[in-house]
């Protein structure tokens, strides 16, 4: 409400008067407004801009410009009662009061104010007269001022003009006075050794002269000039070839010698000739420096000697040739340009020979330093002489260079993944003393993972110098573009990641399939490691270079997707590996036992042999220790019932450390005896035990073959999956396989097959909780045993209560 | 005449030389087709004294020549046997043994048929070897052939120095015997040991393999074959007659497929071999006595002949 007091807003018209008694003042004051300016003929609707009232030409419109009081009475009369006539009435007479009151108001104060205005109108009148008689008086004043000063002007006229001769005339005297004394100012001049002061007299006497010569007067004085030139010429030369006396001297002299109007040319040709001299100094002092001895200065220190030296020297030359030979045009540029490019490209030669040096190692800061003062320095003549592309040629220089820093990062990742290697294996081979395990797989995962990374880190921050925002050559193209993502990126980082992938898959591929050149554990690790590569640590690692190099580049570049891929492809490679090598050693130990044995004439069994025993001990081992393969002073103790105690999860795995678990299917909740009585009393006999008589033995093979085609087919080396059973799976598969493969190639006597029957049944109780797929141990023994029977010749087979005592006996 | 292995009570594996009956082959004897499956009686001609040696673990004829030359591996002895007049007894005409470190066992041998038939090449454990028949002396030697044992081998009936053999190693490697460093192909197709492989005998880029994964495989290794691109062989007969042109067949870049794999069998495959009769057929031998015989299919057989 306050803002509307002060004043309201010209869109508030009397139409939408505001409420409350506050409002009352402005709505008066308004109709006051209002009233006023319909007195100076300003139509109130277009002053006030007011979007919305009643109709101006209204009649009944108390405060409209057509208000006619007889209509409005009449309306009143006719629409209203008498009480709203009489409330009507007195709200009339109280505005009507309010009004007078107003006006009152409004006269009584604006009176003196009226008064004075007219006062000074009148005043106002009589000073324009005043005013319009000095005017007058002053344009008249004005017209014989100028008449006054045309006269005198005429008169100064003569005079002036020979005072200007006189002036000529004076001036010429001074020249011919000066022409006159020429010769003996030079000839001082020049025993006073102050040849610019020489030079400057001839020039300025050479063109007149050269004009008068054909007054005998002059001719005189131009001889005696020509003479004192000339030797003030030879002078100079003489100075000049002497040289030593250091660049800008030398630049005086030929200015002084150009100016005295001696052949550009030559002079030109002589002036780099000496420059070269002492460029050449400069080269051969670095050269110098850089010689066979060890002790050279840092690279740094060589740089800088260089920029300093050589470089310095190389842009006074050229500042100072392009000042005074200016006048060469093009064919001059060429030539220094031409001289620039083949010292610049000596120097070149000698700090790239510094440069590879340093590429065999050492410190990355200090060389970044050095290219960056290298190139920082070559930017000036670079400037200067834009046509000798020496610029260019040193960021070429420094590109080589970061390129062949990054080559070396590479091999240096590279080495560093080999070094972990050999320390793995060294780790593994290590003899362990009794009772004290080495350092688990687990942990020396997670140190090659951690020691590469920190590696990776390294080279990364080691080459991120290169495009540091204060070196100089940083934003050149090929550093922000090229070098982070084809270098670093795909170079550096991609390629590590592949060649470390190699170097693994290489593991697979060794001939020595057999030798068993590499230790199992250490494939199982490789494969955990590319499996977390691929898993976490590639994306982290390609992310944190795209983060360290904003790559701006376009080219195409590797994806992380793809690397992933490869990393998997290498783990599942080198699992499945590790899953036939394993098998292998077990399969090797089977069939040594199978073939050696003479299964004739063996005798009844009492015991299961040991190599059974030692083939589940070696696969809980693979499973539960850090076992790499049968250790050779290792009893062969009997310690089944210890491998497994009640509380079998505090075992750390071996392949269970880096593998999960994985999914077993049909998982009996145990027991190796229940399923034993299926597999021995009901499906062996059923299915064998009968038909041992040689002249059935159609009845087997059929019942076999039948039992086959309800079987899946075994894919015996089949890939593994990443987790413990799929692993182990794997494993046993082989070896069982083998062993099949192997007990065919024999013949057996009755106790023969009966062994194997033990055989069987102990690897049955003790290998089903490693697999997927329990029905497929069954499988394969089930297989052993009918394939011994089949080769013996009297297969009686043994009961299967005495085989459980002989198994539980262990 | 054929020959096969027995065995008796002491586990020796010995050899004898039969004699087929006549009635079933009556064009020539030298067939060695098995005919182990009919009611006819084979007539025992004599036994190869192995008793000396240890248990047979291969016998091979000489492939061509008059059939009186056989070779057998005993434990670690190769035995050149000489069948006398009608073969009523067998002479060791000449032996070697392979000295080494531990138990070394013949797994396998197969006769050249090239170079006279003067060469002889064994198996054992993972090295192959070959022989000289005629000094009985070794003359190359592929060590480590195979990662593991190897179970077999065979010659290619037309390239001279070529070779097969294929072991527990899940792979079959081509060798060429001048180079015994590298394998000059290896295929990689079975999942478990390879027991046999064997070259067509006349078109000898299709290559049998069996394995114990119960599968046979049939591949079709033009790239090493003695006829490259398949158009040679009977080119001159067909040019004539038909409007195509040899180049287009040649333009083929030659290129090494499996062609089949067999699935027929339900337990380990011991043996394949191919007719000596009809070039495009095959038989395979499981452990459970199915004897499966195939086909080469149809469109590579008019491939390989067009």
């Amino acid at each position: 409400m306050a803002a509307a007091a002060a004043g309201p807003g010209p869109g508030s018209g009397p139409g939408d008067s505001p409420e409350g008694p506050e409002a009352e003042a402005p709505e008066r004051r308004r109709k006051a407004h209002g009233m006023l300016k319909l007195y100076y003929g300003l139509s109130e609707g277009e002053a006030a801009g007011r979007p919305a009232g009643p109709d101006p030409l209204d009649p009944t419109d108390l405060n409209g410009a057509h208000f006619d009081p007889e209509v409005y009475l009449d309306k009143l009369r006719r629409e209203c009662p008498l009480a709203q006539l009489m409330d009507s009435e007195t709200d009339m007479v109280r505005q009507i009061r309010a009004l007078d009151s107003d006006m009152q108001t409004l006269v009584y104060e604006n009176y003196n104010k009226f008064i004075s205005a007219t006062d000074t109108i009148r005043k106002m009148k009589n000073d324009f007269r005043k005013m319009e008689d000095e005017m007058d008086r002053l344009a008249t004043n004005m017209a014989v001022i100028t008449d006054f000063s045309a006269r005198i002007s005429a008169t100064l006229q003569d005079r002036h003009e020979r005072i200007t001769k006189l002036a000529g005339v004076h001036a010429l005297l001074r020249k011919l006075q000066f022409l006159f004394e020429l010769p003996s100012r030079l000839t001082k001049c020049v025993e006073l050794g102050a040849y610019g002061q020489a030079v400057r007299y001839q020039g300025r006497a050479r063109a007149v002269l050269q004009q008068y010569q054909h007054l005998p007067s002059f001719r005189a004085i131009q001889d005696d000039c020509q003479v004192i030139t000339a030797r003030l010429a030879q002078q100079l030369r003489q100075r000049f070839r002497e040289g030593g006396s250091g660049a800008p001297e030398q630049a005086e002299c030929v200015e002084l010698l150009l100016a005295l109007g001696e052949p550009a040319e030559e002079l030109c040709e002589e002036f780099l000739a000496h420059a070269r001299g002492r460029l050449e100094e400069e080269l051969r002092s670095l050269e110098a420096e850089l010689g066979p001895s060890p002790p050279a200065p840092d690279v740094l220190e060589f740089t800088d000697r260089g920029g300093s030296g050589f470089v310095g020297g190389l842009c006074q030359v050229a500042a100072a040739y392009q000042e005074l030979f200016a006048a060469q045009g093009p064919a001059g540029a060429e030539r220094l340009a031409a001289f620039a490019r083949e010292l610049g490209g000596r120097y070149f030669a000698l700090v790239e020979r510094r440069l590879a040096q340093e590429q065999g190692g050492g410190d990355n800061s200090l060389l970044v330093r050095a290219l960056d003062r290298f190139h920082r320095r070559l930017r000036a003549p670079g400037a200067l002489l834009a046509a000798a592309g020496l610029a260019e040629a040193a960021t070429e220089i420094v590109e080589r260079v970061a390129r062949e820093r990054l080559g070396h990062h590479l091999q240096g990742l590279r080495a560093a993944f080999l070094g972990c290697l050999t320390d793995v294996r060294q780790a593994l081979a290590a003899p362990r003393l009794a009772g004290k395990e080495g350092p688990g797989l687990a942990e020396l995962l997670a140190n090659v993972a951690s020691s590469i990374l920190s590696h990776i880190k390294a080279s990364l921050a080691a080459v991120h110098l290169f495009t540091a925002k204060e070196v100089s050559f940083s934003n050149k193209p090929y550093f922000r573009g090229e070098f982070c993502s084809q270098g670093v990126r795909e170079g550096l980082i991609v390629g590590f990641i592949r060649s470390m992938c190699q170097t693994a898959q290489s593991f697979c591929d060794s001939p020595g399939e057999k030798g068993g050149a590499t230790p199992p554990a250490l494939l199982l690790l490789l494969s955990r490691l590319c499996l977390d590569y691929e898993t976490a640590t590639i994306s982290y690692v390609l992310t944190l270079t795209d983060e360290q190099f904003l790559v701006q580049d376009q080219s195409p570049v590797t994806p992380v997707s793809t690397l992933c891929a490869e990393a998997r492809e290498t783990a599942r490679r080198l699992l499945t590996h590790y899953v036939k090598v394993q098998g292998l050693v077990i399969s090797q130990m089977l069939r040594k036992s199978v073939e050696t044995r003479d299964w004739l004439s063996t005798l009844e069994p009492r015991n299961v042999r040991a190599v059974m025993k030692r083939v589940v001990e070696d696969t809980t081992a693979i499973d539960v220790q850090g076992i790499l393969g049968p250790r050779p002073g290792l009893p062969v103790g009997w310690r089944i019932p210890m491998l497994w105690p009640p509380c079998s999860a505090c075992f750390h795995h071996q392949v269970g450390l880096l593998y999960e678990e994985g999914v077993r299917k049909a998982q009996s909740s145990d027991s190796s005896k229940r399923t034993f009585s299926v597999y021995s009393s009901s499906r062996q006999q059923g299915r064998y035990a009968p038909s041992y008589t040689p002249s059935a033995p159609m009845d087997t093979n059929l019942l076999s073959n039948i039992q086959k085609l309800f079987s899946e087919r075994i894919d015996v080396f089949s890939p593994v999956e990443f987790n413990k059973v799929s692993v182990l799976t794997g494993i046993i598969k082989i070896s069982l396989k083998t062993l099949l493969e192997c007990v065919r190639l024999r013949t057996f006597g009755r106790f023969g097959l009966q062994q194997v029957q033990v055989d069987c049944h102990f690897l049955q109780l003790y290998l089903w909780r490693f697999v997927a797929d329990e029905e497929l141990v069954h499988l394969l023994l089930d297989e052993v045993v009918a394939s011994a029977a089949l080769r013996c010749p009297d297969p009686v087979p043994m009961e299967p209560s005495v085989v459980e005592v002989i198994c539980e006996r262990g | 005449m054929y020959s096969r292995k027995a065995s008796d009570s002491k586990v020796l594996t010995c050899a004898a030389v039969w004699r087929m009956p006549k009635e079933l082959e009556p064009g020539s004897h030298e067939s060695p087709d098995d005919s182990s499956s009919t009611a006819h009686t084979l007539e025992l001609l004599c036994h190869l004294d192995n008793t000396a040696h240890g248990s047979m673990a291969c016998v091979a004829w000489e492939p061509t020549g008059d059939g009186k030359k056989v070779i057998s591996l005993a434990d670690n002895h190769i035995l050149l046997w000489d069948l006398q007049e009608s073969s009523s007894q067998a002479v060791l005409a000449s032996s070697a043994s392979l000295e080494g470190k531990g138990q070394l066992k013949f797994t396998s041998g197969r006769w050249s048929p090239h170079h006279n038939c003067t060469q002889v090449a064994t198996a054992n454990d993972t090295a192959v070897r070959g022989w000289d028949t005629r000094s009985m002396s070794q003359i190359y030697c592929i060590e480590n052939a195979h990662g593991q044992l190897v179970r077999d081998l065979d010659f290619n009936p037309n390239k001279q120095y070529y070779l097969a053999s294929c072991g527990d190693d899940c792979k079959v490697k081509f060798w060429d015997t001048r180079n015994v460093t590298e394998p000059v192909k290896t295929l990689e197709e079975h999942s478990h040991w390879v027991w046999s492989v064997r070259y067509n005998h006349s078109h000898d880029q299709l290559v049998l393999t069996g394995s114990s994964d119960s599968r046979v495989i049939l591949s079709n290794m033009v790239s090493i074959s003695s006829e490259p691109f398949g158009h040679l062989v009977d080119d001159d007969d067909l040019s004539d007659q038909e409007e195509r042109r040899p180049e287009e067949k040649s333009q083929e870049p030659p290129q090494d497929s499996v062609i089949a794999t067999y699935e027929e069998h339900e337990d380990s495959v011991y043996a394949v071999d191919w007719s000596s009769a009809d070039p495009w057929l095959f038989a395979s031998l499981s452990y459970d006595g199915r004897l499966v015989i195939n086909r080469v299919p149809r469109a590579l057989k008019y491939h390989i002949l067009l």
